[in-house]
């Protein structure tokens, strides 16, 4: 295992993942070294597994609805492609350049960043984080002195404050509406990769 | 400490520029009396009696792997920082000598180099006094607080060398004097290491055998620690590198040998000797300075060196990131080098060297000594008083001010832990191969030599437990050892490693869960939020609003990016979050337990059952082939039982595999024969070990296991975790 670093060449794809993602050769080179890490087995996919196998996840009270962000729908394993594209969105932003206007939405823009965090909260993917949903998130991120009752308490507040519409859940716009003060781009960016 | 009962003052004045002047007024009161400087900070009672426990503490209490993973940018700044600042300021307090503005002295380029290289000196005493008060983050606290530590070095071979050039006339000095001092750095500096190490091996050694004599291990710690101390003084060698790594080496393995009483016995004494030391340090600071036969006053002299140890210090650190960022992958910021050059403090350590100047070699020691004087108190009371408002300023300017709602709150939170697990996932890249070469190094080799067998064997134990044992066995062992309470070979949660920790900030222990309660709390954290609520309260006219708040801010789990507070001279840091790793864990364990028994028992493969069924998913496992009473058949070739840290670096997951082990299997895990899973088994998780920073993720075998995954594929060796030979 150790730190041996792929060579560039060795990577599939490397000049589209540069293209979609927006990350440096070497950051690539760097994610796909440890892509080949996590992947014990050399199989050259990622399963759930291999993710579980990182201790501090499962101390982290959103890790598994991460690990399971990496893989497709009903998909058990994940190429590096899909991995990394899902790194992407953590890459920061930079500063300076403007919306431009006819480019495709880059992968780590602010929309795109609340649109995983959405994702993570929307298990169902109808678009809409219900109450049911909302509370499961809650359930995780609170201690467990925290009683049922409490947690449903604090679910409605959190909808009532967010929902514009009164329809009882909260919308992706909704969602983007009760964060805009907070600096998602600085948040949700891992300096480590750019 | 006194001031410690007004927290109000010692938030905004540094306990060491209170203590100053408090020694300020003593000596005042002395010199009232008697007229005479009664007492003042021999550099014999500072560098043999003051100094070494403050930096025994430093190297004893060190967070290892944050100091190794930034060893080159410490080093870094610490020799190539010290000698710039040494250089630039004699050569251009000389150059202005020359033009004249100093007045008539009698003082030589040599002099100047001399007062230079004592006055350039970060002191770790001072910046450890001021970096208390501000929270920084724990990367930068590293590096100014390592480079504090080993500029020592440096400093004493200028000093030395150019004491010595001094001495014999700067006529005489030719180059081979100069080539001998180069040389001479890299003697004290790799010589007083490999002393500390030595004592470290030795120290390390002795505690391994010290089970009879219980009583007195505490007392081997420091008599040892400071015979390094001494030893490197005989020697010529640097003594603060050699007590340093001495602490720095022998942390683990004394930890790990000593009984928790002796432990406790020498956190405490040994904060106790620091504090101590660190409070008499700045009184007597403050009492020498009232002596007035020391003082000469040369305007230009003491603006100008101020003026240049500031200026200089702040171009040295910005050409050094400026380089350094360039190879490290955390890179440092405009902030993190406003506040490293801020907090370049100097203290006692340029006293003590400025008293010990031989004033028939120096002519002008008494100039020297009190613009040393003007100079320590300047950094460390103004300095030390302003850079809390600057860092504070700072950072303000980055992060918006308003109250959050509860969105936000959850949200914000929600982010940070999503941050945390794609750091996690991402990986720290760079230093893991060497990190590994030396866990493998240190579990092969150096833990059976220097540790206590009882303390290897509490790695080994559940492991042979378990496998000795049927499953169904195993689990009722462990619930009886829960019932009682603690599982009797597993050492007791120790907060040994704390240092090494590095979640959130101590909370306040946690309360019941009623409205009364919550708003009593008197966590600052709340207060903050009290604040924001009172505005609120006009606004929102409902209680339960509040509460909501409340408890939202009181009980969301913290992410692990938030500030801990790594060093404290005068607190030993309790990590009181291990309740929420555990609360997580349990969860998730139990969740994938539930998704695992779902997706897998459902299909009937009687055949492939046997093998993939051993397979577990997202457990901890251990190597087969480590495991020792060799009844595996080790059809796997692996041979490193390494931990490998996948992540970054998280504490909680030492790479330290000495930490008790956590196994746990489903129990329909098995063999043919199978175990009918207990009740309570598929309840519920059968065990949590009470030190969750002993966790470490093993893998027990190399190959892949997901053999239901590929269930298509070719059929998988099998992963033998538990033994089919055995009877489990």
């Amino acid at each position: 295992m150790g730190c041996q670093s792929s060579h560039p060449s060795a990577i599939p794809e490397l000049d589209e993942i540069m293209l979609e993602t927006g990350f440096s050769q070497a950051s690539v080179v760097r994610l796909y070294d440890r892509f080949q890490a996590l992947d014990k087995e050399q199989k050259g996919y990622l399963s759930k597994y291999d993710l579980q196998g990182i201790g501090e996840l499962a101390v982290n009270p959103l890790g598994d609805r991460i690990i399971n962000a990496f893989f497709k729908e009903g998909e058990d394993l994940t190429d590096f492609r899909s991995f990394i594209r899902v790194l992407a969105h953590f890459r920061p932003v930079e500063e300076g350049k403007s919306n431009e206007t006819g480019r495709p939405e880059p992968m780590n823009s602010r929309l795109r960043k609340l649109q995983f965090a959405f994702q993570l909260y929307d298990q169902d993917s109808d678009g809409k984080i219900s109450r049911d949903e909302m509370l499961q998130v809650l359930r995780l991120m609170v201690g467990i002195q925290v009683t049922d009752e409490q947690l449903v308490c604090i679910a409605e507040r959190t909808i009532q404050e967010a929902d514009q519409d009164g329809d009882g859940a909260i919308s992706f716009e909704e969602f983007a509406t009760s964060v805009e003060k907070l600096n998602v781009e600085q948040r949700m960016s891992l300096r480590l990769l750019k | 400490e006194v001031f410690h009962l007004s927290h109000k003052v010692t938030r905004v004045v540094p306990e060491s520029a209170l203590l100053i002047v408090l020694g300020l007024f003593l000596g005042g009161i002395v010199w009232a009396a008697d007229h005479i400087a009664s007492f003042t900070l021999t550099p014999n009672v500072f560098f043999f009696y003051l100094l070494p426990p403050i930096v025994l503490d430093a190297g004893y209490f060190m967070p290892n792997k944050l100091f190794f993973g930034n060893l080159g940018t410490i080093l870094l700044y610490a020799v190539i920082g010290t000698v710039w600042n040494a250089a630039t300021t004699g050569m251009s307090l000389y150059g202005v000598y020359l033009s004249g503005i100093m007045g008539q002295l009698d003082i030589g380029l040599l002099d100047f180099l001399l007062f230079g290289s004592l006055i350039a000196a970060v002191d770790p005493v001072a910046v450890l006094a001021v970096f208390e008060e501000v929270h920084v983050n724990e990367v930068l606290f590293i590096i100014v607080f390592g480079e504090s530590l080993l500029n020592d070095a440096v400093t004493v071979v200028l000093y030395n060398v150019f004491d010595s050039f001094v001495a014999m006339g700067a006529d005489n000095v030719t180059g081979v004097d100069c080539v001998k001092g180069i040389v001479s750095f890299f003697v004290v500096s790799l010589g007083g290491t490999f002393v500390g190490i030595v004592f470290a091996f030795l120290l390390s050694l002795v505690t391994r055998f010290t089970k009879h004599v219980r009583i007195i291990e505490p007392g081997f710690v420091f008599v040892i620690s400071y015979l390094s101390y001494l030893t490197a003084e005989m020697l010529s060698l640097s003594a603060i590198l050699a007590i340093t790594f001495c602490g720095v080496c022998c942390q683990k393995y004394v930890k790990a040998n000593i009984c928790d009483q002796s432990s406790t016995t020498v956190r405490y004494t040994m904060k106790m000797l620091a504090s101590g030391s660190e409070t008499i340090i700045f009184m007597f600071l403050g009492i020498s300075a009232v002596n007035p036969d020391i003082w000469t006053w040369n305007t230009a002299f003491i603006l100008l060196t101020l003026v240049f140890i500031s200026v200089y210090r702040v171009i040295g650190v910005v050409i050094q990131t400026w380089v350094l960022n360039h190879y490290r992958v955390v890179q440092l910021e405009i902030i993190d080098q406003v506040v490293m050059s801020y907090g370049g403090l100097r203290g006692a350590v340029a006293f003590a060297l400025v008293a010990l100047l031989d004033e028939k070699k120096v002519k002008e020691k008494n100039l020297f000594v009190s613009t040393t004087i003007i100079v320590v108190f300047f950094t460390v009371i103004f300095q030390g008083l302003t850079i809390k408002p600057l860092v504070q300023w700072l950072k303000v300017k980055k992060s918006e001010h308003r109250e959050p709602k509860l969105n936000e709150k959850l949200h914000g939170r929600a982010f940070d832990h999503i941050l945390s697990a794609v750091e996690d996932i991402s990986g720290q890249i760079g230093h893991n191969y060497l990190r590994d070469k030396w866990s493998n190094f240190d579990r092969k080799i150096l833990s059976k030599v220097l540790m206590r067998r009882s303390a290897q064997k509490s790695r080994d134990q559940i492991l042979n437990i378990f496998h000795e044992l049927n499953l169904k066995d195993a689990i009722s062992y462990v619930a009886e050892g829960e019932r009682r309470g603690s599982l009797a070979f597993i050492r007791s949660s120790s907060t040994d490693n704390m240092v090494n920790v590095d979640f959130s900030t101590p909370r306040p222990s946690t309360v019941e869960a009623s409205v009364s309660c919550l708003l009593r709390e008197k966590a600052s954290s709340v207060c903050l939020d009290m604040q924001a609520l009172e505005q609120r309260r006009k606004s929102i006219r409902d209680t339960e609003d509040t509460v909501t708040h409340h408890t939202l801010q009181q009980y969301l789990y913290k992410p692990r990016q938030e500030h801990i507070h790594l060093y404290s001279r005068h607190e030993i840091i309790q990590n009181e979050d291990e309740k929420q790793d555990k609360e997580i864990f349990h969860r998730t364990m139990r969740k994938r337990l539930e998704s695992f028994k779902s997706t897998k028992l459902g299909i009937n493969q009687p055949k492939k059952l046997n093998k993939s069924h051993k397979r577990d998913r997202g457990q901890k496992r251990r190597n087969s082939n480590a495991i020792p009473n060799g009844k595996i058949p080790s059809e796997n070739p692996a041979p490193d039982f390494t931990l490998k840290e996948k992540g970054i670096d998280n504490p909680a997951f030492s790479a330290d595999d000495d930490q008790s082990i956590y196994m746990k299997f489903p129990p329909w895990l098995t063999d043919e024969d199978s175990v009918v899973p207990s009740q309570r088994a598929r309840v519920q998780l059968p065990y949590s070990p009470n030190n969750f920073r002993r966790l470490t993720p093993f893998r027990l075998s190399n190959k892949s296991v997901d053999s239901f995954l590929l269930a298509d594929g070719p059929e998988e060796r099998p992963r033998a975790f538990l033994p089919e030979t055995t009877h489990m």
